[in-house]
């Protein structure tokens, strides 16, 4: 198993070198100069040369790319166009808002949508059913950007139970450790802050939760359906289990693999930035500032923030991939599919 | 006993009671703060939050942009114009400690155009500087004592002083920036009415009273600047009260705000121009019938009613009206395609012709929906016979080409810096802006205008300057270069319990003199 991990892990490094060049020319052939982009309608000729050359655009692109990775060997993202300040730390600021509201959103995906999932199939063809699959075609369908505004003004307009935007009051303050609020606020054993940052997270967590839910909801419930029609699901009935045990301990872990790749895949989506929820709610996360780094022509921060999704999203794919060993021994000892 | 017990209870709700919580006001606004180093930064978000941690030599008086003393005292120009001396204020301190004094002027504003000054290079480097020409202005700052200093320029030039009031001469604490070098716009020190304390990125700024501050003490504790970038929600936010004022409302918002019992609403015509390029070097925009039929076809007022929602005044001329030397005796052309139309035919184009009218991919302070002004004005000239086509690039693409004159109509604007008007007029009218790349996109050439213009410069007296300025507004409009379009208003909302804060034209966010009435 160490070894299989390890083989993963070093076969990232290719791709990862692969997503950097691929990047880079990428944004380097759109079109749009940063440094006129930057400079707006003050622009002259002499500006726009000047500030090139400050930003190092003025060399050819090889060499660029060359200085770039020599500055990636020492784990230097470089710094941003815009705001002259490291890529790694402005990345640091933003990541953890969006791994708390990431984990949040999954969690109540996972909770909500395997139950729904379980519920629908094992009761199937009942009313339950076709509400719970009903409700999940909804959320797949819904526009995150509507669905967030009517729960805004459900939630906290009209009933006033959750706060509109934001990760804290204004009026709270959590000394910075990790950059998740609840853990920082535990930390600082701070219950007040805990349980305002916890209020924070519920709204926004239910938006971006909808989509994974309901995909996760309806994947549970195919996978689980074709679970029970096998012969030994038949045995554990015939044995006389009660429900409970036949789908929750022989059904549901062999029904799980299809959900596994299904909830490894929208996590990675999720931790990419989730654009729309985070500008509803003025969440201070990556996706939305990566989204303004590309409008603004900031290579560098555009190239860092790629980079640290797509390493995200590889790391979830091996942690996913450890998970199927785990669950079917076939895999792990290299029989089976 | 249970007696005492509830009197403990009564007592201990009465202090808490008393006990005085920070008076806090929260501004929440579209978007973060990209850095705090007055010199570097060049957007709006960033600068208003820099108006209440530093302080100028000079300032503009609330609502206008006349100026007015601030850290200088006094000032004095030598009589060829081109020495400027500044007594400078005393007993000020920086937010670290350190004292105001000349030194300190003289680093903030040599770091940005002395060569060898150890922080002169910056990445990006100091745009402002060089894009309101204070290179080619200032030849060198001296420090005369320690409370004076004397600015030479290399010709005389009166739009200087106004600059000095600008962000981007805000003075900085020499130890601090030497201290914190690269992360000094992210741990910023002034001798403004208020102090950094910490920066959330993508959430909040807060700041705090400056206890020792020089000036009039601050009314509120706590300034917090918010970013909320949907802007339903940040209306939202103010109407349930997690917020105490906004800005930029999408007119949409305007009818919520007025009828609302707890809300106030704040407008004011901005110091920015929308306006219609006819590119001068291509034909027919080279004929002055042309460019006049053009300007009688435009329906501004329709513009502004459906575009902007009544957020805007037609412009008449280039400068807008909060502007000194504005000039009210210009009627402009009125809307009259039936005139249009004669004209065009007079210039030997009756069945008409066809063009491209170029619009902006996004949308800008004086123009948020520049691809609907397309729609419309080329509804308009339709109307009088001419077939314009829209054109759109991707923003920079656009800047770039409209630079180069690759089109023959083109929409785009400017957002005011300093208050004068030669940054309007010599920015984007004089013949010296149709050098590549051209900020003049009508690539007008008139010496008269050059010379009425570069006159202005060098005098300081200003009503002779008001002078110029309008005899120069009756040749741009004589010429009909463009078609000026709109001023969109800018705008803002506070809770009625927020008073003291006025709006100025330059867009700055003062909030010195605000206050917070408790609501009992």
């Amino acid at each position: 198993m160490g070894v299989y991990i390890l083989k993963r892990l070093l076969l990232l490094v290719p791709m990862l070198l692969g997503i950097v060049v691929l990047v880079f020319l990428m944004i380097h052939f759109v079109p749009g100069d940063p440094a006129q982009v930057m400079l707006g309608e003050r622009a002259n000729a002499e500006q726009v040369a000047e500030l090139r050359k400050q930003l190092g655009l003025d060399r050819d692109l090889h060499v660029q790319l060359g200085l770039y990775l020599a500055g990636l060997l020492q784990g230097d993202l470089g710094r941003s166009f815009k705001s002259h300040a490291k890529v790694s730390s402005e990345l640091l600021a933003r990541f953890p808002a969006t791994l708390e509201l990431t984990l949040t959103s999954m969690l109540l995906a996972c909770g909500f949508g395997i139950l729904a999932g379980v519920v629908s199939a094992s009761r199937k063809g009942s009313v339950m059913d076709y509400l719970g699959m009903t409700a999940s075609l909804a959320g797949l369908s819904m526009p995150i950007f509507w669905l967030g505004l009517m729960v805004i003004l459900l939630m906290s307009v009209f009933l006033g139970l959750f706060p509109v935007s934001g990760r804290l009051s204004t009026h709270l303050f959590i000394p910075e450790v990790t950059g998740l609020y609840l853990i920082d606020s535990l930390l600082a054993w701070d219950w007040p802050a805990f349980g305002d940052a916890a209020w924070h997270l519920v709204l926004p967590g239910l938006t971006l939760g909808t989509v994974p839910m309901a995909v996760i909801a309806r994947m549970t419930r195919s996978s689980l359906l074709d679970v029970l029609k096998e012969d030994y699901v038949r045995t554990a009935w015939a044995k006389g289990l009660p429900e409970r045990i036949v789908i929750f301990r022989h059904a549901l872990k062999n029904a799980f693999i299809p959900v596994l790749t299904v909830i490894s895949l929208q996590f990675g989506f999720l931790l990419g930035g989730a654009v729309i929820t985070e500008t509803i709610f003025a969440w201070p996360g990556v996706g939305r500032w990566l989204l303004l780094a590309v409008y603004s022509r900031d290579f560098r921060a555009v190239q860092g923030g790629v980079l640290l999704v797509a390493l995200t999203f590889a790391l979830i794919n091996l942690v996913a991939d450890v998970m199927y060993a785990w669950l079917d021994p076939r895999i792990r000892h290299g029989r089976g599919t | 006993m249970r007696m005492f017990v509830v009197l403990l209870i009564l007592l201990s709700t009465l202090i808490a009671c008393v006990e005085e919580r920070p008076r806090t006001l929260v501004f929440g606004r579209g978007g973060d703060t990209v850095g705090l180093d007055p010199a570097l930064e060049t957007d709006g978000e960033s600068f208003k939050v820099c108006d209440n941690i530093y302080d100028n030599l000079v300032t503009f008086q609330p609502g206008t942009t006349e100026l007015a003393p601030g850290l200088a005292e006094a000032w004095k120009v030598s009589e060829d114009l081109r020495t400027w001396t500044f007594q400078l204020r005393k007993n000020v301190r920086f937010h670290d400690g350190t004292p105001f004094n000349a030194d300190a002027v003289v680093f903030s504003l040599a770091r940005q155009f002395r060569s060898d000054h150890p922080f002169h290079r910056v990445e990006g480097a100091y745009q402002y500087w060089n894009s309101m020409s204070m290179s080619d202005v200032v030849s060198d700052v001296k420090r005369v004592d320690d409370h004076t200093v004397a600015i030479e320029l290399s010709r005389p030039n009166a739009p200087f002083l106004s600059n000095l009031a600008m962000n981007f001469c805000g003075i900085v604490s020499p130890s601090a920036v030497r201290k914190h070098g690269a992360d000094f716009p992210r741990r910023p020190v002034g001798t403004g009415p208020f102090r950094f304390v910490q920066w959330i990125k993508d959430d909040r700024v807060v700041l705090e009273r400056f206890a020792d501050y020089w000036g009039d003490a601050p009314q509120i504790d706590r300034l917090i600047f918010r970013s909320i970038p949907e802007n339903s929600v940040r209306l939202i936010a103010l109407i349930q009260g997690s917020i105490d004022g906004m800005d930029h409302l999408v007119p949409d918002f305007i009818p919520n705000i007025e009828g609302h019992p707890e809300l106030r609403l704040l407008t004011q015509p901005g110091m920015n121009v929308g306006y219609l390029a006819m590119n001068m070097d291509r034909a027919p925009f080279h004929l002055i019938k042309v460019r006049r039929a053009v300007n009688h076809a435009i329906n501004k007022q329709a513009l502004v009613d459906n575009l902007y929602q009544g957020l805007a005044l037609p412009a008449v001329n280039p400068i807008p009206p909060s502007m000194w030397s504005y000039h009210e005796g210009i009627d402009g052309y009125a809307y009259d395609p039936e005139r249009a139309r004669e004209l065009l035919e007079d210039a030997g184009y009756a069945d008409g012709f066809k063009t491209t009218l170029w619009a902006m991919p996004v949308p800008r302070p004086y123009m948020p929906q520049p691809r609907k002004i397309a729609q419309a004005i080329q509804a308009d000239l339709q109307a009088v016979g001419i077939e314009a086509e829209i054109v759109s690039y991707e923003w920079g693409t656009y800047l770039d080409k409209v630079s180069r004159g690759q089109h023959d109509m083109a929409l785009l604007g400017w957002t005011g810096d300093n208050g004068d008007p030669d940054n309007f007029l010599y920015v984007l009218l004089d013949k010296s802006a149709t050098q590549h790349p051209a900020n003049n996109i009508a690539f007008y050439r008139s010496d008269e205008l050059h010379d009425v213009l570069v006159q202005a410069q060098r005098e300081v007296d200003v009503d002779v300057r008001t002078g110029l300025y309008r005899k120069a507004q009756e040749i741009v409009f004589h010429d009909a270069p463009w078609a000026p379009l709109v001023h969109a208003a800018q705008t803002a909302a506070f809770k009625k319990t927020v008073t003291g804060f006025t709006l100025h034209p330059t867009g700055s966010k003062w909030f010195q003199h605000v206050r917070i009435e408790q609501a009992d």
